[in-house]
């Protein structure tokens, strides 16, 4: 963008912390659990007491090689565990475990659409840390900590500082966001804290010949696409103001940390903790390097789900998914997967695609849950999809027999017998509705044999009359070939006339 | 990695700053008797620096063993009333401690 002559260029990197959905604890057994009593989810491990040695969870390890596989990062042949000092009483051992310099998975990337570009991000890193308890400062007098959420295995993926605005680092969370939960390894719930942000930010500016880079200001822990999204902007409009006010440019030291207050809508400067960049970071000598065998990484990587940005890509040329309708059928995997089941079963794909879209996203809104948490099977989908293909039933009465399907376990074949939901393909009953309709409507008729301008909208007309008189039964082909033939059979007589 | 800081002489005022840092009330006396051992205690740090290590890879782990990993399963925890039995000051079921700047891990 450009102001007063002056050129501004954000650089923002994104740090990520995403809370593995382990069942137990990164170094010990204790439950991860959200909102449980203070303190009950807590051993010797996890407390810090003397002597208690920590044993690194096997899932929380794959869960990290699995997002490092699918951001394309060189999964590490050896990570060690370092220990980062931290003098805070929410990790009481006084250090956290994390990974310094052999990180689990590196130099990757992600590529997404955004803004009808296909944007590439590089990704520096992903190391699995463990998280830290709580601090509770509720009561200004003292801090109440609750340490069952320290030890919980945190994988913080870091970018390279790629991003160029506010609208495509928030598009780039939620496709992380998106992907975290399809490969099945986070729950990611924002709420609940699950999934973090911290951007880093500077710019970038021109004034003439001149380049200047302000200092860069790194946004702690923001829990919501819309607080990323708001800091982002919030500080580029605050850096170039202050640039102007101060010309301070980023120096070795000048970094800065930041907190976003969600009610006056602005970051504001953290009280910067004592010496808290000298992490006198150390190997940790109770926890034995870990070495992935290429052989077990390469069964990981075979049992990698399709994942959401090629899915789309394909969902939109198999099914014929409108591209902006595609992610609604994307986004939630049991879904996306039930629909591939029931095209497995033999469904018409476009047709699928269509009821998809349509009545099922319905009935699933209304039901408040997801297509696939309507429980049915996926032959039941497919079932309705090929009535509508044979001509067996109109697209309205499938709608109709798609709202009975959930209560009623019978092919919907049968349930439209029984309610007189088939269309006819008789050609002696539907040739019956024809001759009614014409015989009632005989402007009509003479509108399509003597002017062929009002041929067209003359035989929908009466095409229309043949589905009122048939309560919507008569096939369609079948009944514009029978108008056809009869139009014909009674143009000679007219001709002559 | 940072190197440690050995030529520097831990004078009682660093103690004291560290001590500190790490919530430990000293006093001065035992800080300027610290401050006397921690500098022995960095020389022979110091001696070991100079020990020649050129092409001999770093150690991370004093035991020769990769891989030890545990399956994901949950074992009991020790319960709140165990968890806080050392604990100096409880409120509820959480530690009270002095209040403190939030975390940040
Ligand atoms: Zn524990």
């Amino acid at each position: 963008m450009s102001i007063d002559g002056v050129d501004i260029q954000p650089i923002i990197g994104l740090e990520i912390h995403v809370q593995l959905a382990t069942k137990s604890k990164l170094w010990c057994g204790c439950a991860l659990e959200f909102g449980a009593e203070p303190n009950s989810r807590t051993c010797p491990v996890c407390l810090g007491l003397p002597g208690a040695l920590p044993v690194l969870n096997q899932a929380a390890i794959e869960h990290s090689i699995r997002v490092g596989l699918a951001l394309h990062c060189r999964i590490a042949t050896r990570a060690k565990w370092d220990r980062k000092s931290y003098w805070y009483p929410d990790l009481p051992k006084n250090y956290q475990i994390s990974q310094f310099d052999q990180p689990l998975c590196s130099d990757g990337h992600f590529e997404f659409k955004h803004a009808d570009r296909i944007r590439k991000v590089r990704i520096r890193r992903a190391h699995l840390e463990e998280d830290a308890g709580k601090n509770d400062h509720e009561n200004a007098a003292f801090s109440a900590i609750d340490l069952n959420r320290a030890g919980t295995p945190l994988l913080e993926i870091v970018t390279e500082p790629d991003f160029t605005g506010a609208d495509e680092t928030r598009e780039f969370a939620v496709q992380l966001h998106r992907l975290v939960r399809y490969l099945g390894v986070s729950h990611a719930n924002m709420q609940q804290g699950q999934m973090r942000f911290e951007p880093n930010i500077n710019l970038r500016i021109r004034r003439g010949s001149e380049t200047f880079v302000t200092p860069i200001v790194e946004v702690k822990n923001l829990n919501s696409f819309k607080s990323l999204h708001a800091a982002i902007e919030f500080e580029i409009d605050r850096q170039a103001r202050e640039w102007r006010e101060t010309g301070e440019t980023l120096t070795r030291g000048n970094k800065r940390n930041r907190g976003w207050d969600d009610v006056k809508l602005m970051t504001l400067p953290q009280r910067e903790k004592e010496e808290s960049e000298d992490y006198r970071y150390f190997p940790d000598p109770d926890l034995a390097p870990y070495e992935p065998s290429p052989a077990w990484v390469s069964a990981v990587r075979e049992d990698m789900p399709e994942l959401p940005v090629p899915r789309t890509e394909r969902f939109i040329s198999e099914y014929k998914l409108p591209e902006q309708d595609a992610p609604a059928l994307v986004d939630d995997r049991a879904t996306a997967d039930l629909l591939d089941e029931a095209a497995a079963c033999g469904g018409d794909k476009a047709t699928l695609g269509k009821q998809f879209l349509s009545f099922w996203s319905m009935h699933a809104n209304a039901r408040q849950t997801s297509i696939a948490g309507l429980a049915l099977a996926p032959q039941r989908f497919a079932q309705l999809a090929n009535l509508v293909v044979e001509g067996a039933v109109n697209a309205t009465a499938a709608a109709q027999l798609s709202e009975a399907l959930l209560s009623d376990d019978r092919d919907p074949r049968e349930i439209a017998q029984e309610r007189g939901w088939m269309q006819s393909r008789n050609a002696d009953e539907i040739a019956a509705w024809v001759n009614a309709a014409l015989a009632a409507n005989p402007q009509a008729v003479a509108d399509a044999l003597g002017n062929p301008k009002k041929l067209q909208a003359a035989r929908g007309f009466l095409t229309g009359q043949v589905m009122k008189i048939s309560g919507g039964k008569a096939d369609p082909k079948v009944t514009g070939e029978l108008i056809q033939k009869a139009l014909s059979g009674a143009s000679a007589p007219n001709a002559a006339s | 990695m940072s190197q440690p800081t050995t030529s520097a002489k831990i004078d009682a005022a660093r103690v004291a700053h560290v001590a500190k840092l790490a919530r430990l009330s000293l006093s001065a006396a035992e800080c300027e008797r610290y401050a006397v051992q921690l500098t022995q205690i960095l020389s022979y740090a110091e001696r070991l620096r100079r020990a020649p290590t050129e092409g001999v890879s770093p150690l991370s782990n004093p035991n020769d063993v990769v891989n030890v990993t545990r399956t994901d399963e949950v074992a009991p925890s020790i319960g709140v009333a165990a968890a806080l039995a050392n604990a100096p000051q409880k409120h509820g079921s959480s530690f009270r401690v002095p209040a403190v700047l939030e975390g940040g891990a």
